[in-house]
């Protein structure tokens, strides 16, 4: 997959950037090398390679169940836009 | 035509820690808003999430008890919406490596022959850990809405089933079997109106003896076996009639409205979120090692149908009386406690007073076994007075009355109220003559071959005696004397 310049110019318009031509063309040799480097990495063969979830393989540290958390809501509620009865307040959603 | 219901549920269970999911603030029910949401509940930028202990161990508690799969590695992923009690823009829950997988949990369901119950097999589909969100509050904000966090972030374990049960009354087996296993094994405390188990049920309908199912619509958020069962009933009864009127279900979300009994749409599968789940890379996998699980599996209790089976086996009970004594932790230990007293040639006696007299004291004065004026050392005695013959089940009524509502030991309350049984034949002798001489027009009956008035001389006898008497032996001295 590679992209051409009207491409580039489509997607800055959606996006609402201006980008000049000189811009515009260095995007989109940018942008077409990331889909090269996508190309490569989806030509290896992964069958029978386990996904992984994490780039690092180590594993999940555990803490202890306790209460370590002490009641700091006046600090949190401090610096919120609006706040009622110690409660939050946003602009009213009902689904 | 003759159409089958499908239903599977998806039951979110607030898991027993003290502190959330991913951060150290209290999980306690009932705080001032916002009390209990720390900086990690509140989702500040820059705060790292850092996984319980006493979560992951609930929840390969709960896979050893229902003989599921555990996966040794198992990964927390991003499920992305926007709402304002998550305050994150997405609920860190598991995705394609949930912590438990399979398994199953047995139902007992009313068979074809009335009376019967047979055992039907539930197969679970997955079990994850994941945070439970905030609380909205719509009302009394001068047009904004309200937001309490200290629920946010609370752990859950989301247990999904297959769709393997076929009436609302089966959803509802299934729902309370499960209630006393999480409950049991002590991973939920099972308080269904401070929302700790809430239930969503997937239901549809398909004609009967077709293979693929039907369109489903899933009933969200049910906290009560009651309204579980009313919400199935009205939804397959709506789309029985959608489909025989000939329009198609549509697959959507539904919520059930407890004041008309009936389910209302939420919205449909076109405007269903799209949750872009990827692993949160905030969190590694987690690891689940073998020692661990083995530590968790060394410290489980002896589980519900481990127990029921051991009761009918060992003790004589029927199905009914081994499952009612193991629908509650508690009760069983009552059960076993007390019996470790009375003897074990007195389980069904303790069986029929737990599950009787004290079962019916205790739905009376809305009490939970754990506040039962009455334990087991004293069931026991009281049991124990029944089987030697001191107390008729009558007396044993009275003096039970006045432990429940005085307290006290069965002997000293037999003692001090003179309930004990006669069984002074000479005694009872002389208030059976007085009885006869009393009553000649029933003699006359009974020796012209009237049942009934033998009855009569038995009732006149008991009455004399102020119940005391055994009424066995009354029959036998009565038989004896009518015969004489």
């Amino acid at each position: 997959m590679s992209l051409t310049l009207s491409d580039i110019q489509r997607i800055a318009h959606l996006a609402r950037i201006r980008v000049t031509e000189a811009e515009a063309e260095q995007t989109r040799d940018q942008l077409n090398g990331i889909f090269e480097l996508i190309a490569q990495m989806q030509a290896v063969d992964t069958a029978g390679v386990a996904p992984m979830a994490h780039a690092r393989d180590v594993f999940q540290r555990l803490r202890a169940d306790e209460v370590t958390e002490p009641d700091r809501r006046a600090a949190y509620q401090a610096v919120a836009p609006q706040t009622e009865a110690g409660l939050y307040l946003v602009p009213k959603v009902i689904e | 035509m003759q159409w089958e219901t499908v239903i599977g549920l998806e039951v979110h269970t607030q898991l027993t820690t003290r502190s959330k999911i991913f951060s150290g603030a209290s999980t306690a029910f009932g705080a001032e808003p916002n009390s209990q949401a720390c900086q990690v509940d509140i989702a500040l930028p820059g705060v790292l999430p850092v996984l319980n202990k006493g979560a992951v161990e609930r929840a390969i508690k709960f896979g050893l008890a229902i003989g599921a799969k555990l996966n040794r590695v198992n990964v927390f992923a991003r499920k992305n919406y926007f709402y304002p009690d998550l305050p994150k823009g997405y609920q860190i829950s598991q995705f394609e490596l949930p912590i438990v997988e399979g398994g199953s949990i047995d139902i007992q369901v009313p068979s074809e022959q009335a009376g019967q119950a047979e055992t039907k097999t539930v197969r679970l589909t997955r079990a994850h850990l994941e945070e439970d969100a905030g609380k909205s509050l719509h009302e009394d904000f001068h047009g904004m809405t309200g937001i309490d966090l200290n629920r946010a972030g609370t752990p859950l374990l989301e247990i999904v089933s297959e769709p393997d049960m076929r009436s609302a009354k089966e959803a509802v087996a299934y729902a309370r079997a499960l209630h006393t296993l999480v409950t049991w094994i002590g991973t939920c405390d099972g308080n269904m109106q401070e929302g700790s188990f809430r239930v969503d049920a997937n239901v549809s309908v398909r004609p009967k003896g077709q293979q693929e199912f039907g369109t489903r619509r899933e009933i969200k958020n049910l906290n009560s076996f009651r309204f579980l069962e009313q919400a199935i009933d009205y939804e397959v009864r709506w789309q029985i009639e959608q489909i025989e009127d000939g329009h198609k279900i549509v697959q959507a979300t539904v919520l059930f409205d407890p004041d008309t009994g009936e389910t209302r749409m939420m919205r449909t599968k076109e405007d269903a979120h799209d949750y872009r789940y990827f692993p949160d890379p905030d969190l590694l996998p987690v690891k689940l090692e073998e020692d661990w699980i083995e530590q968790v599996r060394a410290a489980m209790p002896e589980l519900p149908a481990a127990m029921r089976a051991r009761f009918q086996r060992d003790y004589g009970l029927s199905a009914y009386d081994a499952a009612g004594l193991t629908s509650q932790r508690e009760l069983a230990v009552f059960f076993t406690d007390t019996l470790a007293l009375a003897g074990e040639a007195n389980a069904k006696l303790v069986a029929n007073w737990l599950q009787g007299e004290l079962s019916a004291s205790l739905n009376r004065d809305e009490k939970g076994i754990g506040a039962a004026p009455i334990g087991p050392a004293q069931l026991a005695g009281l049991v124990r007075r029944i089987a030697d013959g001191t107390l008729s089940n009558k007396l044993a009524k009275q003096v039970f009355e006045v432990m429940w509502t005085e307290g006290g030991e069965p002997d000293a309350i037999i003692e001090a109220k003179g309930l004990k049984q006669m069984s002074d034949s000479g005694a009872i002798e002389k208030i059976i003559d007085e009885v006869l001489a009393g009553n000649p027009k029933s003699v006359e009956e009974f020796r012209a071959g009237k049942e009934k008035a033998f009855n009569a001389l038995v009732g006149q006898v008991m009455k004399a005696t102020k119940g005391k008497a055994n009424p066995a032996q009354v029959n036998e001295l009565l038989k004896t004397k009518l015969a004489g």
